[in-house]
């Protein structure tokens, strides 16, 4: 049990590490999501995608090189 | 099917994989050390035995799956996946989170078998097979993962197989020749070129699967991971200037 726990967590952590980062992706892909769908706007929905990417990222290294 | 469709899935299991399967050979080889070959090759098999099962039962299911579902739940696990080993790579290689070594590993997972064995645990031999057992099946896990993320949304799960098997035999034979971690490995130069075109594949699926037209079609993944290298390099290098700024 203590093996499958063990497996399960570091399954997950596979995807999530820090926690910022992970939100943060998921915020990135509901707004694109949100233009894509409601304002039919897929081609904003692409630039939102990858410029979002693009700064979580950043956002997400320069904390954590803050905090080490 | 054309090289530049397949090149890029090819490719990054390829890669990704070499990673992995350097991780799970270096597991494999502290255990076969300490305590023999049969309980690594046993843990090994049993976790093969295991992602062998769990491939065959749950892959055809991966068809019935709507192209434009598998692309957006694959696209945003490659983010998850591609922008964490970049984010990682980035500050690696700013010198912030301790380089990856496999020397390192190998001493790490023997110490700590050696101290079972002192504590003189009854169960040793099953206990050595359980490392290998869990290493090769999370590496393992990863791989499949890989592979069906680069090849699912585009039915190039064959080449993206071949890729990440190529990788397999490349390491079981470089790792059986010499008989020690693979430490020459460029592991963290690969981890950060992995992480750039796993988050290129991230964002082009996602993007599909929302039903964005991308200008270039497949070619815009190419772009995608100038993109993301040029930004990791950049944010690496800026990140070593400014801590030798401010020790100065």
């Amino acid at each position: 049990m203590k093996t499958l726990s063990l497996l399960w967590t570091e399954l997950i952590g596979l995807f999530v590490d820090d926690e910022f980062l992970a939100l943060a992706i998921l915020g990135v892909v509901a707004v694109a999501s949100v233009a894509a769908t409601w304002f039919h706007a897929a081609a904003v929905a692409g630039g939102i995608l990858l410029a979002g990417c693009v700064v979580v990222l950043l956002a997400s290294a320069y904390r954590g090189a803050r905090k080490s | 099917m054309t090289w530049t469709i397949a090149g890029p899935a090819v490719i990054s299991a390829f890669l990704a994989s070499s990673v992995e399967v350097v991780e799970a050979f270096t597991i494999i080889l502290a255990v076969a050390t300490i305590r023999g070959w049969r309980p690594a090759v046993a843990g090994t098999v049993a976790a093969l035995a295991l992602l062998a099962l769990l491939v065959v039962s749950l892959g055809p299911l991966l068809g019935q799956i709507p192209l434009s579902v598998l692309q957006l739940v694959i696209g945003v696990l490659l983010l998850l996946f591609g922008l964490r080993w970049l984010r990682k790579a980035i500050l690696r290689a700013a010198g912030h989170i301790a380089l990856h070594d496999e020397t390192e590993a190998f001493a790490k997972e023997e110490a700590e078998l050696r101290e079972a064995e002192r504590q003189k645990i009854s169960h040793l031999d099953w206990m050595a097979g359980i490392t290998a057992f869990k290493a090769v099946l999370l590496e393992g896990l990863e791989v499949v993962f890989i592979v069906i993320a680069v090849g699912a949304g585009r039915g190039l799960i064959v080449p993206a197989a071949v890729g990440a098997l190529a990788a397999v035999v490349l390491v079981l034979v470089a790792g059986i020749a010499i008989r020690r971690p693979l430490a020459r490995v460029p592991e963290n130069t690969l981890k950060f070129g992995v992480g750039v075109m796993l988050s290129a594949f991230g964002v082009f699926w996602t993007g599909e699967g929302l039903g964005v037209e991308w200008p270039g079609a497949d070619l815009d993944i190419l772009a995608f991971g100038a993109i993301f290298l040029v930004t990791g390099l950049g944010a690496a290098m800026h990140l070593r200037r400014a801590d030798l700024k401010a020790a100065s």
